[in-house]
């Protein structure tokens, strides 16, 4: 458009033109920005919790089991191996997001929505999980159980 | 004193001379359908439509008792179910003409597919009616969280995060879509807002596009037909085929009322976003073939994760289908296309196989 105004014989109604284009551009620009922006979700601030003390007394957890408990606003997996050590991970799958859950037959960690396995170090061990599970630290402190990100 | 059918026909003058009442009518005259073999299929876009509408219907009679919020969206559709009289009739309505739109959809455009209606001048009704089957799916997609029970929860959050292992716009797009970075009410109040209006809106100018087009070009006679000359037998549009898709489309209902009185509804758990996901959890069954083959993906395929690589095979396996009338060059020049025909098949085959699978294949081991 911008070329009506170089060309030597430019008329008004080449000026006319290229004026109401660019104008109307322009409005819908102003439209667009805020209604994009609008769309968008704000961030909201991640939950910072780096150390939840569980509601659980670690007597009640028996050897080859497992738990979800909430980890800030997130689910995480308190699973208690058959030789007796407690351990947690994030109990989001890492393929799709899906709640994982233990097995006490597989003694693994399973994931029902794509049948992903995890052994009990959180590794990926079967089906389409790309990644571990990331752990997290469990103290047992006198009658509580502690876990906390790892630094 | 004046008789009934004279006040009808001033009544109809009046009308006429306002809105073009009789112009109208010549345009009603003049359509007519073709007859050959595989005329039945005509029928499978209107049957669409018309199970579109009962969703509109049903639709807004359920956004009378439905409260969009993580906290009273169960409680408020137990409440329907429940409580107010016919509320599970109109849900299991609403439900089951969903899956019988998506299957007439599916039959439709295969047909469309295999007959090669989609050559020219016919590329943009085909592009809009691919349209018009994203537009179904994302219906599917948002109305199934609606209920917000265990199992809409967990698929909702597989959903949206296919979304989000998308290359590059994938993680905004995913956030957006819910909301979000995790699916909560928030995602609802999102997913309800995209079910009850944006997609209506969206579906309904594009149905209007897609009709003038099937208006404009008329019906499409199968290449194969024309070769064999057969397809020079029409029957008017109006009364006579517009009475057998009215056959049709109360046979539509019967199955319906049929299935939402035997088969009503499920509600099942509250979604928790602290319970694990259930075992046996599965999508709505028209996107079983491809929750089926992400499930068969190694984690890795040449070093890229296996998930990206199934989403962008049928993000690619979409993009060819939209583009076939541009891709089939042979039918496109008025020539027979075997291997599009098999592509069609193999396309089918496919999805057939893999939903078989998918409801067949335990999900544990």
């Amino acid at each position: 458009m911008a070329e009506h105004l170089l060309e030597p014989d430019s008329t008004r109604r080449g000026f006319v033109n290229w004026f109401l284009g660019l104008s109307g551009v322009a409005f819908l620009l102003s439209a667009v920005y805020p209604l994009s922006r609008y769309l968008v979700p704000p961030q909201v601030a991640e939950s910072t919790a780096g150390t939840v003390t569980l509601p659980i007394k670690p007597e009640d957890v028996k050897a080859n089991s497992g738990q979800i408990f909430k980890f800030g606003s997130r689910p995480a997996i308190l699973v208690r191996t058959p030789a007796g050590e407690l351990r947690a991970f994030t109990a989001i799958c890492t393929h799709l997001n899906c709640t994982v859950q233990y097995r006490t037959d597989l003694t693994q960690i399973w994931c029902a929505c794509h049948n992903g396995h995890y052994d009990l170090n959180g590794k990926n061990v079967e089906g389409p999980p790309p990644r571990p599970l990331d752990a997290y630290v469990v103290n047992v402190r006198g009658n509580q159980i502690v876990v906390s990100k790892s630094a | 004193m004046e008789g009934g059918a004279q006040r009808f026909d001033k009544v109809r003058a009046w009308l006429d001379a306002r809105i073009g009442l009789k112009d109208l009518e010549k345009i009603a005259k003049k359509k007519e359908i073709p007859i050959h073999r595989h005329t039945i299929w005509y029928y499978l876009g209107g049957m669409t439509l018309f199970l579109f509408m009962v969703q509109v219907s049903t639709g807004i009679l359920l956004l009378l008792y439905y409260r969009p919020s993580a906290e009273e969206a169960f409680e408020s559709v137990q409440f329907l179910m429940g409580e107010v009289q016919f509320g599970w009739l109109i849900r299991s309505v609403h439900a089951w003409a969903a899956n019988l739109m998506i299957f007439t959809l599916f039959v439709h455009l295969f047909s469309v597919l295999l007959l090669k209606a989609y050559r020219p001048p016919r590329e943009v009704t085909w592009f809009s009616g691919m349209a018009l089957l994203g537009l179904a799916m994302g219906f599917g997609f948002t109305g199934y969280l609606l209920p917000w029970n265990e199992l809409s929860y967990f698929a909702t959050k597989v959903g949206t995060e296919i979304t989000s292992a998308a290359p590059l716009m994938g993680p905004f797009l995913g956030r957006l879509l819910r909301g979000g970075n995790d699916v909560t009410g928030a995602t609802l109040t999102r997913f309800y807002g995209i079910h009850v209006a944006i997609l209506p809106a969206t579906a309904t100018a594009l149905v209007g596009l897609h009709l003038y087009l099937v208006q404009r070009h008329g019906m499409s006679v199968p290449p194969g037909v024309e070769r064999s000359g057969g397809g020079g037998r029409r029957m008017p549009f109006v009364p006579n085929f517009m009475l057998r898709d009215l056959v049709g489309w109360l046979a539509a209902l019967a199955i319906l009322a049929a299935l939402a009185a035997f088969f009503p509804a499920e509600l099942g758990k509250k979604a928790d976003p602290f319970l694990p996901a259930p075992a046996g959890i599965r999508p709505e069954w028209y996107f079983m073939f491809m929750f089926q083959s992400l499930k068969y993906l190694p984690a890795h395929i040449l070093g890229i994760e296996g998930e990206i690589v199934g989403i962008v095979g049928f993000g690619l396996g979409g993009v060819f289908l939209l583009l076939i009338p541009f891709l089939d060059r042979r039918t496109a020049r008025g020539e027979s296309s075997r291997l599009f025909t098999w592509i069609g098949i193999a396309i089918i085959a496919y999805m057939l196989l893999f939903t078989y699978l998918g409801y067949t294949a335990s999900a544990t081991k």
